[in-house]
């Protein structure tokens, strides 16, 4: 990583903490170790770099999966998008698409790096605690099985920043992992997001802790 | 180096030789119980922080007055952040929580650092509680409005107004004691957080009576009597860092032991009603920052205010 963008990651990850004093809650208290696709919910554009801020050392490895139509936009976020995060960038607008996200992600996958994603496919601003998983997730799930898909439930962040505000206010926030799933043997693609869906929600505020 | 250099230094052989003999018999609970004992590991986590917190705590008086109004303004910030975690404030709330982060926590540490006793002392409970309810209402959200307000204008009050009255201790004017007055800080920090380990302690080894079952299943009366009376004497055996006699060391420090002690009940209180076990996971072994510093929130105004009534000039 360019020094540049290494003391930018070290400025942002520091900012985050200082306003959330995050912590990641694992099953068990242990980090989950070596490949893994970490699916979460998704309220804030935050929400990548407090999973980030959690993983430690192990984000070398990570990459998450951002919105090209956002990071693209100008060259600071281009430069933070790309440089900094290392995002897989893709284009939600298939109109506008030269490559398939699907692809993307597995090329990542098979150069050895983890994965964030988020499945809801856009940020949360409704009522609703957690919006349909869009199928992505599931056509990962099929083509890399022995690739272990982590659920992550991320607690109070849209409380920092809520969408259309511009101060962030300092809030307590806690990534809370839960244990790793597979696509079961002959399981629908309904049933399979359906599953991954669940898996988040006992994470969240009405769930149970692990 | 300032006149209380000496004090300072013997003050902190003596925490070095506490924490040493802490740190010994956690690590002879340890070859005993075995590694995976869940309270000696609680213990261990416990006494490794207090390294740290010493080591903070040191390094602030080593470096006089900067460093402790700026440690406190850690201290509070870190606090608010976790009392703000567990109100019901929303989205219309973003402009006042940002005011009392931005302005007025900086404004109070500000007005404290250059000894601004007039400003430091109304500033929170007059003008911030009235700006607060009006930053709110701007923006129209009626529901919970009373509840919001009222709880954030507690969080203000515990986690910045209480908190540094703590670093206004250096402003008190005391005949005799010019340039001492870390040491009043030093008296305060360490009688009250005693309080708090051999309350532990005492409880621990000859709790049998319960005082609030219901706030604080740990709180015993055998733990409250061993705990603020040896915390008493050791106040008044610190009687010579102080501008206090033997007997008046030692009324002071029951006072501000007993006020910690009701101050960790209050607290405590907040957290059942919340549902929550420890404010924060901030500190191992302690919990969030508020767990730590319940008792001196409430024993630094009493304490304040009795030392500037009767001893300054």
């Amino acid at each position: 990583m360019p020094l540049l963008a290494r003391f930018t990651a070290i400025a942002i990850i520091g900012f985050s903490r200082f306003i959330t004093a995050v912590k990641g809650l694992w099953p068990g208290g242990v980090k989950h170790q070596g490949q893994a696709i970490y699916f979460a919910n998704h309220t804030s554009n935050g929400d990548f770099v407090l999973l980030w801020t959690v993983l430690g050392a192990m984000r070398r490895k990570t990459r998450p999966v951002a919105a090209a139509d956002y990071w693209l936009t100008s060259p600071l976020r281009r430069f933070i998008g790309e440089q900094v995060f290392n995002a897989v960038l893709i284009q939600r607008d298939p109109e506008k698409r030269t490559q398939d996200p699907i692809d993307q992600m597995l090329e990542a996958l098979d150069d050895g790096y983890s994965l964030i994603i988020f499945p809801e496919g856009q940020r949360n601003g409704t009522d609703e605690i957690l919006l349909p998983f869009k199928p992505g997730i599931y056509h990962l799930a099929e083509k890399r099985p022995d690739v272990p898909l982590v659920p992550a439930w991320i607690e109070n962040l849209n409380r920092v920043l809520p969408k259309g505000e511009v101060i962030p206010v300092p809030f307590i926030c806690t990534v809370r992992f839960g244990a790793s799933m597979h696509l079961e043997k002959g399981e629908s693609k309904a049933g399979f997001l359906k599953r991954a869906e669940d898996m988040v929600l006992v994470l969240g505020p009405e769930g149970i802790t692990p | 180096m300032s006149a209380h250099h000496g004090s300072l230094m013997s003050l902190l052989y003596g925490t070095l030789a506490v924490l040493l003999v802490a740190s010994a018999v956690a690590f002879a609970l340890r070859l005993k119980k075995g590694e995976d004992d869940l309270l000696v590991e609680n213990l261990t986590d416990r006494i490794n922080a207090w390294w740290v917190m010493a080591g903070v705590l040191g390094l602030a008086f080593w470096m006089g007055r900067p460093g402790v109004v700026i440690l406190f303004a850690l201290c509070s910030f870190a606090a608010l952040r976790e009392f703000v975690t567990l109100t019901n404030v929303k989205r219309a709330d973003t402009w006042m929580l940002a005011a009392l982060f931005y302005v007025a926590l900086p404004l109070q540490y500000w007005a404290i650092w250059t000894d601004w006793y007039g400003f430091s002392s109304i500033f929170i409970p007059v003008y911030v509680f009235l700006a607060m309810p009006i930053l709110s209402a701007i923006r129209g959200e009626t529901d919970n409005f009373l509840i919001r307000i009222a709880e954030v204008q507690w969080a203000a009050m515990i986690a910045i107004y209480c908190v540094s009255y703590i670093p206004a201790l250096l402003s008190l004017e005391i005949a005799g004691y010019e340039g001492h007055n870390i040491l009043l800080i030093a008296f305060l920090v360490i009688v009250v957080q005693a309080s708090d380990v051999l309350q532990y302690v005492w409880g621990k080894l000859t709790g049998k009576h319960k005082i609030a079952p219901r706030l604080s299943p740990s709180k015993t009366v055998e733990g409250f009597a061993g705990g603020v009376l040896s915390a008493t004497l050791l106040g008044a055996c610190l009687w010579w860092i102080t501008p206090f006699g033997f007997l008046q060391a030692a009324l002071m420090a029951l006072i501000i032991a007993v006020m910690g002690f009701f101050g960790g009940l209050v607290l405590s209180a907040v957290k059942r009603d919340r549902g929550v076990k420890d404010w924060g996971a901030t500190i191992a072994g302690h919990g969030g920052f508020i767990d730590r510093l319940d008792s001196l929130i409430f024993a630094a105004p009493v304490f304040f205010h009795l030392t500037r009534y009767f001893w300054t000039v």
